[in-house]
């Protein structure tokens, strides 16, 4: 009849076709995910410049086949030009706070690539605990982790980890935030902190990383060293948040050495004098690198292909922020809006849907400088238990 | 009475529901060395719980619980010494309660046809719950809340007006039809009958009035019986009608908190259900001072989630912490924790439950006194990562581990 739908010759064969080889490359910052997707009567082509294009096509593909009351599965005639707004488009984990076993960031990363996220923000270690098992420094998880037998990742998961999200066009980008959020780095690597004092005693208590000491220097040296190797990806993420100068200014030896240096009070310059080094020392090892907005925000001297990652967001800061940050010639990634950690009652997927990451004052130029952002899934009150549900 | 003494430990209790309660502290005291050996201390308790309803509300109307989810809940419930479960079974959204009498309740007002309890399920829930000592308290929930009534059930519900003519959508259940009272009897002689608890709750709560105003029969309705504009007084006229319904089947009622202000004359043993957030003491105050037991749930929505540590202000609630005499204060006897589903169902229900309801739970069974936060976090704590144990995917507290995380 006229007006039924023909279910003639059932379209068996998706052809998908790649310009540029690639399926052993890792995706970068700079991959083309563009494709092409045309379904019609005797013919379905995917095309698309890469692969990675080719495995968006294919995601989108599969969200195109229904079925129906017969349990026919079925798809409709259709013309697709897709290709992202912005190119980093990254979820941020936290394995410190609570150890994530590894069936959860995998199951993370499929549910990533349904999403068409692209990069996997491992913010690895931090203050609680350090599950990263270091070949260079195998007591940093020995004593750092939460349990050095049961909440480590082992070189083996660590390799897991990327070559999953690998296979799903999923670049990984691992954090060893620093100076700050390191208390689990102490236990691993005596000297390392900053003991703080009362008075003239030490309290027994440790701060950031100690800047004044070379032996810092030399540890971050060979720490990153390890890290670029077992990390493909051209970036590194370096941290740089929250500094909490109450330890450095407690430190004696760090006062003696502000006078020397002539940096005065303005420990800001201190947190700048470490950093400097740190991405010196990441840039000589062949890494780009990603950092809190706090560098930027206290005048350190970055590379100018440095990205800058917006967070801070009470009374709406980040739009300055972003104007600030690009007008400076920075590229920015913005999280600010997208802290998905912080829960309330009701639909608040419509807050986070309603964030236009380019609203802010700027130039078309400016405007350019935003390469993404990321969601944001700190780990205080979340491990495997409610992972999935509060993330998606 | 639990005595732990070499080489016997010996439970007493006066009926079988202390028992599992006991053996729930005891499998509680029971602990693994580093070896791997399994020890008790030495100890004597004398255990009572300080209200004796203590409850957890699900919503299964909202969103479908799985019988899975309901029975896993059951388990976490007597971990935590919870001994009601209040089963907000139907509601506006959906209908799954396969009603016996009216099957096309159901077919017509559940999600889809696999969505929903039939007989044997519900026997299943009722049982599960009895052999860990937990009532389960129905909740077809009257006038309000009834959309999916009218799916299945023609007639039931107040045809709304406009400018003469009737809208085609439907208000809450027309309290001025006898069909409505016939149908009611027979359907509450149904779950009279499925549910042993002594206890039906029927509702009565946010009924909004506007169709009711809009309806021409409702208005006639209203100046036949001198009720005047005041819709509060229709509400009472039908609640009165279904209470007298139920207590003839020999039920006890427990009703919403707007039963009672809107001055539906109420049996003496009806329970009402403080829940209005709103100086909620207060509402403790008039109910009790006017001599009916009441349930506290007004503090403890824990479907209103918030970022942080919220467990510790539901810990933090002083249930008797209203204005009344002794008598009055004895009136007050338990509390319930709410998770309302729109926004809950089977991916999220137990994470989003647990531990935070535990806290609910102290709060009811422990004494007045037991309030220390950093002492009940240490046990908190403990406590998530065994019920982890049992494989119970209660959420984290805070920052930390457990040696057996969840698999």
């Amino acid at each position: 009849a006229e007006n039924e739908p023909s279910w003639e010759t059932p379209c068996s064969k998706l052809l998908v076709y790649v310009s540029t080889p690639g399926c052993d490359g890792f995706p970068s910052l700079d991959s083309k995910e563009s494709y092409k997707l045309s379904v019609s009567k005797g013919s379905m082509l995917l095309s698309a410049e890469t692969i990675w294009g080719a495995l968006r096509g294919l995601e989108t593909f599969s969200q195109l086949v229904g079925r129906d009351e017969n349990g026919t599965y079925y798809i409709n005639e259709t013309q697709i030009v897709d290709f992202p707004r912005f190119p980093h488009r990254g979820l941020l984990l936290d394995t410190s706070r609570h150890y994530l076993p590894l069936r959860a960031i995998l199951e993370t990363l499929d549910v990533m690539a349904y999403n068409k996220f692209n990069v996997f923000h491992w913010h690895i270690v931090d203050d609680p605990s350090f599950p990263y098992e270091s070949s260079t420094f195998p007591e940093l998880s020995k004593q750092g982790a939460f349990n050095a037998m049961t909440h480590v990742y082992t070189a083996s998961d660590v390799s897991t980890v990327i070559e999953y999200a690998r296979l799903r066009g999923i670049r990984v980008i691992a954090e060893f935030d620093t100076p700050g959020h390191t208390l689990s780095w102490g236990p691993g690597a005596p000297g390392l902190l900053t003991p703080c004092y009362i008075g003239k005693t030490r309290s027994g208590v440790y701060g950031p990383i100690n800047p004044i000491v070379n032996s810092s220097y030399q540890f971050v040296t060979s720490l990153f060293q390890e890290v670029s190797t077992v990390f493909p990806d051209y970036f590194l993420h370096l941290g740089g948040d929250e500094v909490d100068f109450t330890c450095w200014k407690s430190n004696p030896e760090i006062r003696a050495f502000m006078v020397d240096v002539g940096f005065g009070e303005d420990y800001k310059k201190l947190e700048s004098f470490y950093i400097q080094r740190l991405l010196d020392i990441v840039s000589s090892l062949g890494k780009g690198y990603i950092v809190w907005q706090e560098v930027f925000d206290n005048d350190v001297k970055l590379r100018p292909d440095t990205i800058i990652h917006v967070w801070k967001e009470s009374n709406l800061q980040y739009i300055k922020e972003m104007a600030n940050v690009t007008r400076a010639g920075y590229r920015a990634l913005l999280s600010a809006p997208w802290y998905l950690n912080r829960i309330s009652y009701g639909q608040d997927w419509i807050e986070a849907y309603k964030v236009e990451p380019l609203s802010f004052e700027g130039s078309p130029e400016q405007k350019a400088l935003v390469m993404g952002g990321e969601a944001c899934m700190w780990g205080e009150y979340v491990d495997v238990t409610n992972l999935t549900p509060r993330l998606w | 009475h639990l005595i732990v003494t070499e080489p016997v430990a010996i439970l007493k209790a006066s009926e079988v529901w202390g028992a599992l309660r006991g053996l729930e502290t005891f499998s509680q005291l029971v602990h693994e060395d580093d070896y791997g050996s399994f020890l008790v201390n030495e100890s004597e308790i004398n255990d009572f719980p300080r209200f004796a309803h203590r409850g957890i509300l699900l919503d299964t109307s909202r969103h479908y619980l799985p019988l899975k989810s309901i029975l896993t809940n059951l388990d976490a419930m007597a971990f935590n010494k919870f001994n009601v479960l209040h089963w907000h079974i139907v509601d506006d959204q959906s209908f799954p309660y396969q009603s016996i009498y009216f099957p096309e309740l159901s077919d017509k007002g559940a999600y889809s046809s696999n969505l929903i309890y039939t007989p044997t399920d519900v026997r299943l829930v009722i049982e599960y719950a009895r052999l860990r000592g937990i009532r389960v308290i129905p909740e077809f929930d009257t006038p309000g809340h009834t959309q999916s009534w009218g799916k299945g059930q023609k007639d039931l519900l107040t045809p709304c007006y406009s400018g003469g003519q009737p809208t085609g959508s439907f208000g809450p259940v027309n309290p001025v039809w006898n069909t409505t009272y016939d149908f009611m009897a027979k359907f509450f002689k149904e779950i009279s009958s499925v549910f042993p608890d002594e206890f039906i709750h029927l509702g009565g709560d946010e009924v909004d009035f506007s169709c009711w105003k809009s309806n021409p029969e409702v208005k006639e309705f209203m100046k036949k019986q001198g009720f005047g504009t005041d819709y509060a007084k229709l509400e009472s006229y039908y609640v009165q009608n279904i209470l007298d319904i139920v207590s003839s089947y020999n039920k006890g009622q427990m009703v919403w908190q707007e039963v009672f202000d809107h001055k539906a004359q109420l049996k003496p043993d009806t329970v009402v259900q403080v829940w209005m957030a709103n100086n909620y003491a207060h509402e403790l105050s008039s109910v009790t001072g006017a001599g009916f037991t009441a349930v506290l749930s007004a503090p403890w929505y824990l479907d209103y989630i918030s970022y942080g540590q919220d467990w510790k202000k539901y810990y933090s609630v002083e249930p008797l912490n209203f204005p009344g005499s002794e008598k009055q204060k004895k009136l007050l006897i338990g509390g319930e924790a709410c998770l309302w589903g729109e926004f809950v169902d089977g991916t999220n229900l137990t994470p989003r439950l647990w531990p935070r309801a535990s806290a609910v739970g102290e709060r009811l069974w422990s004494s007045s006194n037991v309030t220390n936060l950093q002492d009940a976090y240490r046990r908190l704590t403990n406590h998530r990562c065994r019920m982890l144990r049992r494989g119970i995917a209660a959420e984290p507290v805070f920052v930390g581990y457990c040696t057996h995380e969840a698999r």
